[in-house]
């Protein structure tokens, strides 16, 4: 086969396989290109281009390699699998992330592994990608290197010295779940590395403070992954793990996957089974709740909520169980509470609070400041003459679900009391 | 007394307004703009400079609006939203910041065998003055070019001297399409470009598609530039 021939199968081979990681943020690293090097990475980072399935592009996201000597029930490259394995050489990885970088068409690389050998091994592989990368091409684009479960906690310091973002998989919300359909991952070589990361991180940038030369340590911090519709938890348990990961080690995001189905192993939903892709959104939408709308997770979901709605979003839900605590006057009440009103933003929300500043807010003005009035209508009062009506949550329910644009898809699942 | 002000292609004349022409007085303007430099912030400045790049139809009508405002108010104005110029000011703005992080983001290099890196793009607001230090950062240590094919103007910048210089070409026939031939490029373009496409099309997970999300993400009318929609 020709060079050329090669590569093209190995790219499309280990692209194909590395793509069920859905992480695909090229933010939070902020590299400036001093000496003339390659490259630079922005804050905010950036999309190059999105897939047909609606998703981000920004980052050549690889495997170095698919061989692997796991069995996990839920990933392609699984060692029970019969599909071709191939491998990149660091040279060919490289290769292929400075030209492409070169061209505008990433940010920079995500590489993954299976795990060839043993886990050091192929961390160690990693880290010489991201090494030669950044002393021998200097490049200053962004890294965001995983970390193998069980390598050593030396190799995972030199990742972080090398790479923007790190991240290790939680993989499985629950630790039965994980013994079932991965039985050589453990939740301690998941957790560990996570663990002297988050210590790490933490730490280099304290010193960083004080010292301005020291080295930059996973600038752009950790995130994680969750399988969800793989394994029979429910959304409290996966927004439980999220919460207690964010909070413990101050990981930057958290990926909800839908599954995929992959096999007809008797332990997943089967192949043709849809991904529960509405579920995902909610899970998301219940995520930046917590993380920027000032909700707790026992105000999302709790034991008797256990589940998100599917129909309507975390945010709308609550309000329609918290009703007592509407309307509010939009020229009065704190940011807080403006935060939770069904239709505005955080955006919204800033722009409200100096906007009222100057003059008290009536309807075209907020409609001009871009809430979403046919929502938020419901749930305030401002410097205008109509006042909502006194409606149950019912009533109101079925009413904005009228509008809803998963009506089509849902007819099935609005609930009547 | 009640003064619109548009550009001169666009001016409708009336029957009962009466019009006047300006001349461009680098003087008067120099004045205008130190007095917001005292009035206005930084942020607020350049927001201004990006509403003035959109070349919207309104755009003129709009900053005077503006400016006025700013001038006739003791206190800042920048944060009433309920003011109408303010708030379009603010939004305009922020269309031009979108269309310059889609450059960035959209601007595909070819590879020519003189090692330049080129590209074309046709954005919707004037915002090649916008992406000239992101391209000059990053790609310090190439030659390359930016052309806006619909505006006919390009950047240019020079990796031995560290400048970028404002260009206008002459372009040959076969050389002024979305893509230079072949014949003109590098080697190992075609080689890219075919692994590129071939990359973007095996990370879809075609049990997600969305056409309707891509396109919002991906209008057409930037596909005639994105190497990874050429059909190869």
């Amino acid at each position: 086969m020709r060079m050329w021939d090669r590569i093209q199968e190995k790219l499309q081979i280990l692209s194909d396989a590395a793509k069920y990681d859905v992480s695909c943020s090229s933010s939070g690293s902020k590299r400036s290109n001093d000496s003339k090097g390659l490259g630079h990475t922005t804050g905010a980072g950036i999309c190059h281009s999105y897939t047909e399935d609606g998703r981000c592009v920004s980052l050549l996201k690889i495997l170095l390699t698919n061989y692997c000597i796991y069995d996990c029930a839920y990933c392609v490259s699984r060692r029970s699998n019969d599909v071709k394995r191939v491998g990149f050489t660091v040279n060919e990885a490289v290769e292929l992330t400075i030209n492409f970088y070169r061209r505008n068409y990433i940010e920079g690389l995500f590489l993954s592994s299976g795990i060839f050998k043993n886990s050091d091994y192929t961390m160690e592989r990693l880290v010489r990608v991201a090494k030669t990368l950044r002393t021998e091409h200097r490049f200053n684009g962004y890294i965001h290197l995983k970390t193998i479960p069980g390598c050593s906690e030396d190799l995972v310091k030199q990742a972080a010295l090398y790479a923007d973002r790190l991240s290790v998989n939680i993989e499985l919300p629950s630790e039965s779940s994980l013994k079932a359909l991965a039985p050589e991952k453990n939740k301690t070589d998941i957790i560990r590395p996570m663990s002297y990361l988050s210590n790490g991180i933490e730490a280099y940038a304290d010193e960083k403070k004080i010292i301005k030369s020291t080295p930059a340590f996973a600038p752009a911090g950790q995130s994680t992954q969750m399988v969800v519709g793989a394994s029979p938890e429910n959304d409290l348990q996966v927004m439980t793990i999220a919460d207690a990961l964010y909070k413990k080690y101050k990981l930057r995001r958290v990926y909800y996957s839908g599954y995929v189905p992959v096999s007809n192993d008797s332990r997943l939903p089967q192949l043709g089974t849809p991904v529960p892709m509405i579920r995902e959104n909610r899970l998301y939408q219940a995520d930046w709740l917590m993380r920027f709308y000032k909700f707790s997770l026992r105000e999302i979901v709790d034991p008797k909520h256990p589940q998100l709605d599917l129909d309507i979003d975390p945010k709308l839900s609550w309000a329609l169980r918290n009703l007592h605590q509407f309307p509010i006057d939009i020229n009065r009440a704190d940011y807080e509470m403006i935060l939770r009103v069904p239709g505005i933003g955080v955006q919204s929300a800033l722009r409200i609070v100096q906007a009222r500043k100057h003059s008290k807010l009536d309807w075209d003005q907020l409609k001009q400041i871009g809430i979403a009035v046919s929502r938020a209508k419901h749930f305030i009062v401002c410097n205008s003459k109509e006042r909502p009506r006194d409606i149950s949550e019912t009533v109101l329910r079925q009413q904005i679900l009228q509008q809803s644009k998963y009506a089509a898809t849902l007819t099935s699942q609005l609930s009547i009391f | 007394m009640d003064a619109y002000l548009v550009r001169k292609e666009n001016h409708q004349p009336e029957l009962t307004a009466a019009h006047l022409e300006i001349i461009p007085d680098q003087k008067k303007a120099e004045r205008v703009w130190n007095g917001l430099k005292q009035k206005l912030s930084v942020t607020k400045r350049n927001e201004v400079y990006k509403c003035f790049l959109s070349e919207l139809p309104e755009m003129e009508g709009i900053l005077l609006m503006f400016v006025r405002h700013v001038f006739d108010s003791k206190h800042s104005v920048e944060k009433d939203y309920s003011n109408k110029s303010v708030l379009a000011v603010e939004q305009i703005a922020h269309k031009v910041y979108r269309e310059k992080h889609r450059m960035e983001a959209f601007v595909r290099f070819q590879r020519t065998a003189d090692d330049l890196y080129v590209s074309s793009i046709e954005p919707d607001f004037n915002v090649l003055p916008l992406i000239i230090s992101h391209f000059q950062e990053r790609y310090a240590d190439q030659h390359w070019l930016i052309y806006d094919n619909r505006r006919n103007y390009g950047i240019h910048y020079n990796k031995d001297t560290f400048t970028v210089q404002e260009v206008r070409m002459e372009w040959e026939a076969e050389a002024h399409h979305e893509f230079l031939p072949a014949s003109m490029c590098h080697e190992e373009e075609v080689v890219y470009q075919s692994l590129w496409k071939n990359y973007f099309q095996t990370i879809n997970i075609q049990a997600r598609n969305n056409r309707k999300l891509h396109i919002r993400h991906v209008p057409t009318r930037y596909w005639k530039y994105l190497t990874e929609k050429r059909s190869l």
